[in-house]
């Protein structure tokens, strides 16, 4: 074997870990990839906050990602990866935030909202329909006004 | 129009002009709370817990370990940097200015780094670091919850995070959270 080929299948060799490392996060086990990619949909990504580390890029979510398919693969449940995580950014890492005192305007603000809005406006339709019939001396001068109108018209 | 009607009228205006201006200025104050509020300072959930346990090599000689429990019986503060990270050089200065005083030894984290890169930066801008740990992987700076670096953990006596700082530590928060909360922490 003559020195440059030698020299370039080394350098090869030397840089097949690298092009492991790069395949490594795609586990080939089907199954595991989706429990990965529905808890990693589960997770925020703290760099970029409106997205889940499923959809992000950024290099920390590809990290919890590869946090989450080791300890997927080593056996922990959803839950304990969950509660992992918690840990270690608090409740914000959580995509759908627990229901709890400090959250509950969060989870109950909305619908409570609603329901008042459907409130006012049951009462100012039933307000408007319970306006009282006119008086016989209001009815003569709303006929009165009519006619006159009508009267004008060719 | 009589009287009765006319004040009838009357609250229902100030009820009609009132009740949307009164929601406004509620809806106003919140969004202003908001506004002012920073989304990047997420609460850790670490403060008030014993800082998690690692160990790993030493940046300048990959020989050589470094573990949290080797600070236990001092206080002391460590700083995650990188010599990617632009912030992390804003913020140097203030650490080699709070390292000569002698106040509090600073360990440094350094996260997810070429080691050679590391001690480079640090050999041009000066190097407050009793010593710095090399997390290549980033595996201890999951531990410690990081996200952005820079950050900052003040660590008392028995091992116990007491205050976090997420982004750049400057001279007011050295001067106004991180001495105070030392001198306090000294005298436990």
């Amino acid at each position: 074997m003559n020195k440059p080929l030698f020299a370039a299948l080394l350098m090869l060799a030397a840089a097949m870990p690298a092009i492991a490392g790069e395949a490594a996060p795609v586990a080939k086990d089907v199954a595991l990839e989706k429990r990965v990619m529905a808890l990693s949909e589960e997770l925020r990504c703290l760099v970029c906050q409106n997205q889940t580390i499923a959809d992000s890029n950024a290099p920390l979510a590809i990290d919890l990602k590869s946090q989450v398919r080791e300890k997927l693969a080593a056996g922990m449940s959803e839950r304990e990866i969950i509660d992992y995580m918690v840990a270690r950014y608090g409740d914000f890492v959580l995509y759908r935030p627990p229901v709890r005192t400090t959250t509950m305007l969060l989870w109950f603000g909305p619908p409570l909202l609603l329901v008042l809005g459907l409130w006012l406006f049951a009462r100012t339709v039933l307000r408007r329909r319970a306006a009282p019939p006119l008086s016989t001396d209001e009815q003569a001068r709303a006929r009165a006004l009519l006619d006159a109108t009508e009267n004008r018209q060719p | 129009m009589n009287t009765e009607s006319t004040t009838q009228a009357a609250r229902g205006s100030s009820l009609r002009y009132g009740l949307p201006l009164a929601a406004f200025l509620v809806l106003a104050v919140f969004l202003g709370i908001g506004l002012n509020l920073n989304p990047r300072e997420v609460p850790s959930p670490l403060v008030g817990k014993p800082a998690p346990h690692f160990e790993l090599p030493q940046l300048h000689r990959a020989d050589l370990r470094f573990s949290e429990t080797d600070m236990r019986g001092k206080v002391w503060m460590l700083n995650v940097w990188a010599s990617w990270c632009a912030a992390c050089r804003d913020e140097h200065p203030v650490l080699v200015e709070l390292a000569k005083s002698g106040t509090i030894p600073i360990v440094g984290l350094n996260y997810k780094d070429k080691r050679d890169e590391g001690i480079a930066w640090l050999a041009r801008f000066g190097d407050p670091y009793l010593l710095s740990a090399y997390d290549e992987q980033g595996r201890v700076g999951i531990d410690y919850g990081v996200y952005g670096v820079p950050e900052t953990y003040v660590i008392d006596k028995r091992g116990v995070i007491r205050y976090k700082r997420i982004g750049i530590v400057t001279p007011q928060i050295v001067s106004q959270k991180i001495l105070p909360l030392v001198s306090e922490l000294n005298r436990e």
